[in-house]
C-alpha cells in the first residue's frame, strides 16, 4: 500500500514535466525553423563598444553571415575591435547542429515581455559551448536574450530587440556583454604623458573586466548569396 | 638683427656636424619604416597581442602611415634633444674655442642682440630639423603605408582616433615638439655661454636630459612628488596629449577633442617659462662675460 502510494506520488510529480519538456523542445525547433529561413545575410549598422580601457569611436560596421556558422563583422572604413565572442550573435552556432539537450528552466520576463527560459546542454562533452540559456518570446518565436558559457572564453550575454525583420528572427538591436582581460602595458614601452586624467576603474580583484558592444542594425539584405571571400 | 640671423644661420649650416642630425634622423626613420613594412604585424602583436584573446585585432589596418609616424615620434623624440644639443651647444663656445668670439663682440652690435641672433638661429635649426623629420616620418610613412585610424597604446588605455581627425594632431604635436626642443636649445645656449669649448656644453646638455628624463620616467613617488614637477623633461612629452582623445559620458570618443587640453596648455606654459628663463640667464651671463679667447 505504502509502495503504491509512493509510485503514485512520483508519477504525479513527474507527469507535468513530460509534456512540458516536449513543449520546450518543440518551441526550440520552431525558433530554429524561423532562423533557418536565413541562409545568408549582409547587415549594415553601427557598433558602439563600451570597455573601460578602450577609447574608440562609434563604428559603421557590416555584418556578413552565411550558413551554417560563418560570421564576420567588418569596419569597411576604419578600425574596429570586435569582441571575439561576437560570433555568438549568430544563434545558428548554438542551434544549427541540433546536438543538444533541451531543458525547461521555467518562465521569466525580459524587458516586460513574458519569456520561456530554455537551457541547452551540448551532447558533445568537448564542445566549446558548455551551456546556453535562451529566453524565448513564445508569441513571436524569437530569442530575446541568451547567455552562453564557453569552455575557454568566459561567458557572453546577448540581448536582442526586434523590428522589421522579426519574421526572419533577425534583431534590429543587439547588446552583447562579454569578459575581457586586464589591460596593462609597461610604462617603459608606452612613455605615457601624464595629463592628469584618472586611470580606468579597476574591477574587484582586478582579474577581468566586463565589456559591452551594442550593434544597431540599419538594414539587412537576406538570402542574396555571399562570396566566401568576405569571411577571410 | 635680420643680417645677424642670416650670418648665424650661414655659420650653422656651413658646418658638416649640422647635417649629422639630418642623416641620423633619416637613417633611424628609414630603419623603423623598413622594419614595420616587413614585421609590422609582429611588432603590433608584441604591443597588443595580449588583447588577442578578447578581441579580433585588425593588425594590417593598424599598421598604417599615421600609426607608424606616431611610433617613430614615440621612439625618436626622446633622442632628438641630443641632436639639437650638438648644434646649439656649440653656438657660442665654438666661437670662443676658435677665437672668433672676441672679434665678434668687438663689432658695433650689442651682446644681447648677438646672443638673441644666435638663439633665433638655433630655433630655426630646430624648426628645419623637425620639418625634415615630419617629411620623412609622416610624409614618407603615408606614401609607403597609406592612412588609417591611429591606435595609441597607453599603459592602461587604448585610444583610437579616426583618420580624418589625425592630421591636425600631428601639426599640433610637431609644433609642441618644436617648443620642447627650443627649451633644449636654450639650455645648450646657456651652457655654451659659460664654456670655452664645444664639448662641455654638448655633453652637459645630453647628461642633463638623460638624468632628468630618467627621473621623469622612473615612477618613484619621492621623485614624482618633489622633483618631477620642476623638470622640463616632464613637460616635453606633452605632444602626446594631442593623441589622447576625449570621450563622452557613454565612453565614445569625441571627434576633434583631446582628453585634457588644460594639461597641454600647462606644459606649453612651463616650457615657455623655461625658454625665457634660460635665454634671459644666457643674455645676463653673456653681457657680463669676460671674453678672453
Amino acid at each position: 500500500m505504502k509502495r503504491s502510494f509512493l509510485w503514485c506520488l512520483a508519477a504525479l510529480t513527474v507527469s507535468p514535466l513530460i509534456p512540458r519538456a516536449q513543449t520546450v523542445q518543440q518551441l526550440v525547433e520552431k525558433v530554429k525553423a524561423k532562423i533557418d529561413q536565413v541562409k545568408d545575410y549582409t547587415a549594415t549598422g553601427r557598433m558602439k563598444t563600451n570597455v573601460s580601457f578602450l577609447k574608440v569611436p562609434v563604428a559603421n560596421v557590416v555584418i556578413y553571415f552565411r550558413k551554417p556558422d560563418q560570421l564576420k563583422i567588418k569596419n569597411e572604413k576604419g578600425i574596429s575591435f570586435v569582441p571575439r565572442g561576437a560570433v555568438s550573435i549568430n544563434l545558428n552556432n548554438v542551434l544549427s547542429n541540433g546536438a543538444y539537450t533541451v531543458l525547461d528552466a521555467g518562465k521569466d520576463k525580459v524587458n516586460g515581455i513574458a519569456v520561456q527560459v530554455v537551457k541547452l546542454l551540448p551532447v558533445d562533452d568537448n564542445a566549446e559551448v558548455v551551456l546556453s540559456t535562451l529566453y524565448i518570446d513564445e508569441a513571436r518565436l524569437v530569442i530575446l536574450k541568451s547567455r552562453t558559457t564557453t569552455r575557454d572564453n568566459g561567458s557572453y550575454e546577448l540581448e536582442m530587440s526586434y523590428g522589421n525583420y522579426v519574421n526572419y528572427g533577425l534583431p534590429d538591436k543587439i547588446l552583447f556583454s562579454f569578459n575581457t582581460k586586464e589591460y596593462k602595458l609597461p610604462k617603459g614601452i608606452t612613455f605615457d604623458f601624464d595629463d592628469g586624467a584618472p586611470p580606468p576603474k579597476e574591477t574587484a580583484g582586478g582579474k577581468g573586466k566586463k565589456g559591452r558592444a551594442e550593434i544597431s542594425i540599419r538594414s539587412y539584405t537576406i538570402n542574396k548569396g555571399l562570396s566566401g571571400d568576405v569571411f577571410k | 638683427m635680420w643680417t645677424l640671423l642670416q650670418i648665424e644661420l650661414y655659420k650653422i649650416f656651413r658646418k658638416p656636424r649640422t647635417y649629422i642630425a639630418f642623416g641620423a634622423i633619416a637613417a633611424f626613420i628609414l630603419l623603423i619604416q623598413l622594419a614595420l613594412l616587413v614585421n609590422g604585424k609582429q611588432y603590433l602583436q608584441f604591443v597588443l597581442g595580449f588583447l588577442d584573446d578578447s578581441f579580433e585585432i585588425p593588425y594590417d589596418k593598424i599598421n598604417n602611415g599615421y600609426w607608424i609616424c606616431f611610433a617613430i615620434l614615440n621612439l625618436l623624440l626622446i633622442h632628438v634633444p641630443i641632436l639639437v644639443a650638438l648644434v646649439a651647444g656649440d653656438i657660442v663656445s665654438g666661437e670662443a674655442n676658435m677665437g672668433t668670439l672676441r672679434l665678434l663682440v668687438s663689432k658695433p652690435i650689442s651682446r644681447t642682440q648677438l646672443l638673441l641672433a644666435k638663439f633665433l638661429a638655433a630655433v630655426a635649426y630646430v624648426i628645419v630639423l623637425l620639418t625634415w623629420m615630419a617629411l620623412i616620418a609622416l610624409g614618407l610613412s603615408i606614401a609607403l603605408f597609406g592612412t588609417g585610424d591611429v591606435v595609441v597604446a597607453k599603459a592602461m588605455e587604448l585610444h583610437q582616433i579616426e583618420q580624418h581627425d589625425v592630421l591636425w594632431r600631428y601639426f599640433a604635436a610637431f609644433g609642441f615638439a618644436a617648443l620642447a626642443l627650443v627649451v633644449v636649445a636654450s639650455l645648450s645656449l646657456l651652457l655654451s655661454t659659460v664654456s670655452e669649448n664645444s664639448i662641455g656644453p654638448i655633453v652637459a646638455t645630453v647628461c642633463i636630459i638623460i638624468v632628468c628624463t630618467l627621473i621623469s620616467e622612473m615612477q618613484i613617488p619621492l621623485y614624482d612628488k618633489y622633483l618631477k614637477p620642476y623638470l622640463f623633461t616632464t613637460y616635453m612629452l606633452g605632444w602626446k596629449g594631442f593623441f589622447y582623445i576625449g570621450v563622452d559620458d557613454d565612453g565614445q570618443t569625441i571627434r576633434g577633442s583631446v582628453q585634457n587640453a588644460s594639461a597641454i596648455f600647462k606644459c606649453i606654459g612651463v616650457l615657455v617659462a623655461y625658454v625665457i628663463g634660460f635665454v634671459t640667464a644666457s643674455v645676463l651671463l653673456f653681457r657680463k662675460k669676460d671674453i678672453l679667447s
